[in-house]
């Protein structure tokens, strides 16, 4: 039986729109004689979705609706959604910082979060005097965090300036020291707020190795917020997506990730001409459009795909060579095609649009990649753009049965086994 | 079934329950650490230092006895600057208090948005902070009182009521704290109040400490002055080092039932408040 840790029940959140004067003073005081007489709130019963974009009539808005989750203990879980999807009031409403509109959160066991690191830090106190402030703050007791300090110290890098005043720590310094009181914390659920956006790639690989080590090897429950969903991907084990308030899927991170990427990308036909370049750019040559001739950025395991590049030239170009790369989600580079591989020498003699067919089966295992583009002539590169879209390869070979699928390594290639008398 | 066994349940209307002040208890570490910071940080970079706490006790006094010079009205025979100096010393820890705790909600606003511990313990540490800057302004008051002694022109006449002083102090500290927290959760959302509370406090000095209540004749100002439960705290004070009036175990017992009147109410509202006020403040 699964040893429940958070369970959520029906949970909403409604907030007000607009100012507080004299018209929300009359909401309140009608709310206030339907209190004394017994009654429900009137206003729990309107109010509309979160979506931003539609302006809505009414002054109240639920941040969060009739939200049902459970997680078990020492399970690391995702929360994605976009900017305004109610993550940040999931999170006030599960460290009790304000209370849910309606609904009930059951917890079993201690439970921190870390909505920000660093919050209670005096400029004035010294990184020692601040740790045992900190640490305080999120719960612990003075003798516990004597007893770390050595370690929480160490795994900060600090010791050199740990009893100088924290107004005079670089800002990498002091979010480091921040995050090792947070990380130092003897807590059965860790609540974490995009607080590993900090500090350097090192220090960001530390803090994802020690929330790991935590989850895995403690078993603590963790519940994780980003936007960044190679963190997401790389930490948590299951997830939940939240849009406009509700909870849309919960289950398995990478089908949670995809959906989320996915269903904000259903066009077969990507406009790239607004998304960011990198590097050195022509100002005479431009790509324009991709075209997935296969309808969809996913695909399965040895399928093939299929797609147009479209680009402009303002001028002739001499040599031109068009590339794609295919990155994970963790930035390393997979596969690199040129168009040189079937297009000798694509010599451009006159300004205007022109469109190039890709056919490729990347040798990939199931998951979500990246595909950027780039192009460059004889005389240099012309763009590049790092991420025009995510292509999902879903896993091949559906009779597989859920113990036996692959579960390691990037490339997917065939192999042959044969059993010798 | 599975067994419901949660240590912990948050729900929307949780009614308010003594399980806060069991809370408060666990985090008494935080507690001190609040004081502490406090303390450090004060006076860091001030090159007077703590003297700083002399300073504005010693002006508010010249200010009384300057107006009681004026006004021609009496001190009971005890010198005006020791008869000043110390309803100063009392009113200021309790006005400290309340004028502190009264913005709890709006001044940590930041910090309550992002992390949660039992919000009682600000006001609490509030109070405890305070109690060490009164510490050090009532011995200004002691060390002003051998010296009046040692040139002999002033009556002091210790009375036993001097044991009641933690008591005072207890009673100071639960009045300003009270009070401050039932300001506090009334203005997350209407601000009103918080205005009032500024000058309001200046006011209540006054009517507080100028006048002994002994020397009011007219009964039905007695009474009004009365009504004020910080008054008997500051006589009992005087009474306890100049004998000047009688010692009245009633109106002290009227300002401990105001204090655990408004201790209550405060408890209530700030628990009720405390809950939701990040949406409003």
């Amino acid at each position: 039986m699964a040893d429940a840790i958070i369970k959520v029940e029906n949970l909403s959140k409604q907030y007000r729109l607009g100012e507080i004067g004299t018209g929300s003073l009359s909401h309140d005081l009608n709310r206030w004689w339907h209190q004394i007489r017994g009654k429900e709130d009137p206003y729990l019963k309107i109010g509309e979705t979160n979506d931003r974009t539609i302006k809505g009539s009414s002054d109240y808005v639920w941040a969060l609706k009739d939200v049902n989750f459970e997680i078990n203990r020492g399970e690391i879980w995702g929360v994605v959604g976009k900017n305004g999807a109610g993550k940040s009031t999931l999170l006030k409403l599960l460290s009790r910082i304000t209370s849910p509109s309606t609904g009930v959160i059951k917890i079993n066991g201690k439970m921190a979060s870390l909505l920000e690191v660093g919050t209670g830090f005096h400029g004035e106190l010294t990184g020692r005097e601040n740790v045992f402030l900190n640490g305080a703050i999120l719960g612990m007791k003075k003798k516990e965090i004597a007893q770390k300090m050595d370690e929480i110290v160490a795994f900060a890098g600090v010791e050199k300036y740990i009893d100088t005043p924290v107004k005079r720590y670089s800002s990498g310094m002091y979010v480091r020291l921040a995050f090792a009181v947070a990380a130092h914390l003897d807590t059965d659920i860790l609540i974490l707020d995009e607080v590993l956006a900090v500090g350097d790639a090192s220090f960001q690989r530390k803090c994802l190795g020690k929330m790991n080590d935590a989850a895995t090897n403690q078993g603590k429950t963790v519940l994780f917020v980003s936007h960044n969903l190679s963190q997401v991907q790389g930490l948590c084990k299951q997830g939940m997506l939240l849009e406009n308030g509700q909870l849309k899927m919960t289950g398995a991170i990478h089908k949670i990730v995809s959906e989320y990427v996915l269903g904000n990308q259903q066009a077969s036909s990507i406009d790239i001409t607004q998304l960011p370049r990198v590097g050195p750019k022509s100002n005479d040559f431009f790509i324009r459009k991709i075209n997935f001739i296969t309808d969809t950025t996913s695909i399965k395991e040895n399928e093939l795909i299929t797609f147009d590049i479209e680009f402009e030239c303002l001028r002739p170009i001499k040599e031109l060579v068009l590339g794609f790369v295919i990155r994970d989600t963790m930035d390393a580079n997979l596969i690199e095609c040129r168009s040189t591989s079937t297009l000798k020498k694509m010599d451009i003699e006159h300004a205007g649009v022109y469109t190039v067919e890709v056919q490729l089966s990347p040798a990939l295992t199931a998951g979500m990649y990246v595909l950027s583009l780039g192009a460059r002539s004889v005389n240099g590169p012309l763009e590049y753009v790092p991420s025009v879209t995510n292509i999902e390869i879903l896993p091949g070979n559906d009779e597989q049965e859920e113990w036996n699928k692959p579960s390691a390594g990037i490339i997917n290639t065939p192999s042959i086994w044969t059993l010798k008398p | 079934m599975q067994q419901e066994n949660w240590s912990s349940i948050i729900k929307s209307n949780s009614s308010v329950s003594l399980n806060s002040i069991k809370e408060v208890w666990q985090y008494r570490d935080l507690l001190w650490m609040f004081v502490k910071r406090d303390m450090v940080t004060n006076y860091k970079q001030t090159i007077l230092g703590p003297l700083w706490f002399f300073i504005q006790p010693a002006l508010t006094t010249a200010l009384f006895v300057f107006i009681n010079r004026a006004a021609n009205t009496s001190t009971n025979g005890v010198h005006p600057i020791l008869f000043f100096l110390i309803g100063v010393t009392a009113w200021n820890y309790f006005a400290e208090c309340l004028t502190k705790t009264s913005t709890t909600f709006k001044d940590n606003a930041y910090i309550f948005g992002k992390v949660y511990f039992p919000r009682l313990i600000l006001p609490l540490s509030v109070v405890f902070s305070s109690l060490i800057k009164f510490f050090i302004q009532f011995s200004l008051f002691l060390a002003t009182l051998i010296f009046f002694l040692a040139i002999g022109n002033t009556k002091v006449d210790i009375q036993a009521t001097i044991l009641l002083i933690p008591f005072l102090i207890l009673l100071m500290a639960g009045l300003g704290l009270g009070a401050g927290m039932i300001i506090t959760s009334m203005t997350t959302k209407y601000r009103d109040l918080a205005l009032l509370i500024q000058f309001g406090v200046q006011l209540l000095m006054y009517g507080t400490l100028a006048i002994p209540l002994s020397s009011i004749k007219n009964e039905t100002m007695h009474a009004i002055l009365l009504s004020n439960p910080m008054i008997p705290i500051i006589e009992t004070f005087r009474q306890a080092f100049f004998n000047d009036s009688s010692f009245n175990a009633i109106h002290l017992l009227y300002s401990c039932i105001v204090m655990v009147t408004l201790l209550i109410i405060g408890f209530y509202s700030f628990s009720k408040t405390e809950k939701t006020f990040t949406d409003t403040v």
